[in-house]
């Protein structure tokens, strides 16, 4: 073993090398995380974090006592998770399977091109062609219009809202999510297929038994994921259409703690409502995790 | 694979070709009726998806000057800046940390791998930025995301690949980290640093939400604000806010839509170069990393 003088004079090149993405990361993310002991603060901006008075658990009574405008951020946010979980992250493994199943292959680069590109655009460029699409003054109205039909109230509509921003998330991003399982069914073995045609094996047989196990641990792996962003659900996607429809429809989580803290300068509460999102977060993902494990799944990590 | 049915090939290429529709008809409606003449667009209420008089002069209007010019050079700024600041400090940290048993590599990377798993919320982000005296300044759409951890465990990985006697043979030769670093690493991991630089590179162009919460005076808005202003929010866009010199302005949606293409454009023009590089290895591996 080298004394740490030795490790030192043949290393520091690389310590300083990571000097600027250590700072980044310490001044970003790790500074920030101790800020959260506003959360136990009556924070005053004019006082700063120095000086704020410590109150307690005082900020955290919305949460602890079920005040209605919190719990209705948390049932939205929750109902938006679970309408994602189970419509929009099946189709990427349907799509996947379609695309694999292509024969032509330069039919199917064609494809992929085209559907991983929604991918690339900003939430606000992609709410924006929805609405061109599907607003009132939208392609679609003026084309029922013309036509001599009954228009659509789709945007701005609160009971349609959760169906909207669940269409945007489809568009967006179904066709970029097939790349993980894409790579996976690249591995399914040939032969082991074959053999399976051969015996008699009939499609969807084939299906659950020689290509779903090949799969099977990516959507383990991202539903695990996806789980641990329960809390999590496209902020800026839905600040951008809150306006158009209301708090009612449209807070969640996330955009409770914007609204209460950035807009409307109750600090404390905000920063204890997202801590407690933090939190839960982390324990979301490891218990996920360890479930994945006890069913015999790699999971995010190995044992 | 198996006996192709024509019923599964129907189907499957109905899936297909309607997904595809999906994505291309809104560009196309959104890039017609940019161009499409003032009489077209009126007659049509709106919308349309072909133009026999086709025209430039909406983008004339918004480019020649004013706030859509202004938000097209910021963002441009920002992109540029922040890709080439995010692509050194990731490059660095990435080979710093892929030399297992160098001093402190384990914690760095420890602490790299732990920002993917908590995030510290949306507050104290924005009074860490604040007592950084960061905020109104275009250095706060930057540094909070200057390294990403993800980024840095994918190169990281990359790096690894690279076999060890090139480097150990330099080394003898008497090269340094940095001649190491410079002279035979970066040489052999294009491909992963342009991959990695343009993720930077669409996430500095389609940051939104960070520019709403920094900036405070409108003349520093990237064209992402710009956008939401005139074109989600509806705002009415004149001659106050595009350039003088601009007469008989072409139909709202119009110039609402150039807005929209020339925002559109750039991950356009990148998108092969990135799609290229979607070898399915890389990300793969990344995620279990």
């Amino acid at each position: 073993m080298h004394s740490l003088r030795d490790r030192w004079r043949r290393d520091r090149v690389l310590l300083l090398l990571a000097l600027p993405g250590v700072t980044a990361l310490l001044l970003f993310h790790y500074l920030p995380l101790g800020g959260n002991i506003i959360a136990f603060q009556d924070f005053q901006p004019f006082l700063g974090i120095w000086h704020s008075p410590y109150v307690g658990l005082d900020n955290f009574e919305p949460v602890l006592t079920g005040d209605p405008v919190f719990l209705s951020a948390l049932a939205n946010t929750l109902i938006i998770t679970l309408i994602q979980v189970v419509f929009v992250f099946p189709l990427p493994i349907c799509l996947a399977l379609i695309l694999n199943a292509t024969i032509s292959e330069r039919l199917k680069r064609l494809a992929q091109s085209i559907l991983y590109m929604p991918h690339f655009l900003s939430w606000v460029i992609v709410v924006a062609l929805f609405q061109q699409m599907f607003g009132n003054g939208g392609m679609l109205n003026a084309w029922l219009r013309s036509a001599d039909l009954s228009t659509f109230h789709i945007v701005g509509v609160p009971e349609l809202f959760k169906l909207m921003i669940t269409s945007q998330v489809i568009w967006k991003d179904t066709g970029w999510s097939t790349i993980i399982f894409l790579a996976a069914l690249s591995r399914v073995d040939p032969a082991q297929m074959e053999a399976a045609v051969v015996d008699g094996a009939s499609a969807v047989r084939r299906l659950w038994h020689v290509t779903l196990p090949y799969i099977r641990p990516v959507i383990v792996l991202l539903l695990i994921l996806r789980l641990g962003d329960s809390l999590s659900v496209g902020f800026e996607q839905i600040i951008l259409q809150q306006a158009q429809v209301g708090a009612g429809a449209s807070e969640v989580l996330d955009t409770y703690v914007y609204n209460h803290g950035i807009v409307g300068g109750d600090w404390g509460t905000a920063a204890a409502v997202g801590l407690i999102k933090g939190i839960v977060g982390v324990a979301l993902v490891l218990g996920a995790n360890r479930l994945a494990h006890a069913l015999g799944e790699q999971g995010v990590y190995a044992k | 694979m198996g006996e192709p049915s024509k019923l599964g090939f129907g189907a499957r290429g109905l899936v297909l070709g309607l997904g595809c529709l999906a994505v291309l008809v809104p560009f196309w409606a959104v890039l017609v009726t940019s161009i499409a003449s003032p009489a077209e667009v009126n007659g049509a209420g709106g919308f349309v998806l072909w133009t026999n008089q086709p025209t430039l002069d909406s983008y004339r209007a918004v480019l020649s000057g004013g706030i859509v010019t202004r938000a097209l050079l910021v963002s441009a700024g920002i992109t540029a800046v922040g890709t080439a600041l995010s692509l050194v400090a990731t490059i660095a940290l990435a080979y710093a940390l892929s030399r297992p048993g160098s001093l402190l590599q384990k914690p760095i990377l420890l602490m790299t791998v732990f920002t993917l798993l908590f995030n510290p919320g949306i507050i104290p982000m924005y009074l860490a930025v604040k007592q950084l005296g960061l905020l109104d300044s275009y250095l706060a759409l930057i540094l909070p995301v200057l390294v990403n951890a993800f980024n840095v465990i994918v190169m990281r990985a990359f790096f690894q690949g690279i076999p060890g006697e090139l480097r150990e043979s330099a080394y003898m030769d008497g090269a340094g980290e940095m001649r190491i670093l410079l002279r035979i690493v970066l040489p052999l991991s294009k491909a992963v640093v342009s991959v990695i630089g343009l993720f930077y590179a669409v996430a500095y162009w389609n940051a939104f939400f960070s520019a709403m919460l920094y900036l405070q005076s409108s003349e520093k808005w990237p064209l992402q604000l710009v956008l939401r202003t005139y074109v989600v929010n509806n705002t009415p866009i004149g001659s106050d806010q595009l350039s003088s010199n601009v007469e008989n302005l072409p139909p709202q949606i119009s110039v609402q839509m150039a807005i929209l293409v020339i925002s559109v454009l750039p991950i356009l023009f990148v998108y092969p170069f990135i799609q290229k590089h979607f070898a399915k290895g890389l990300m793969v591996g990344a995620v279990k990393g």
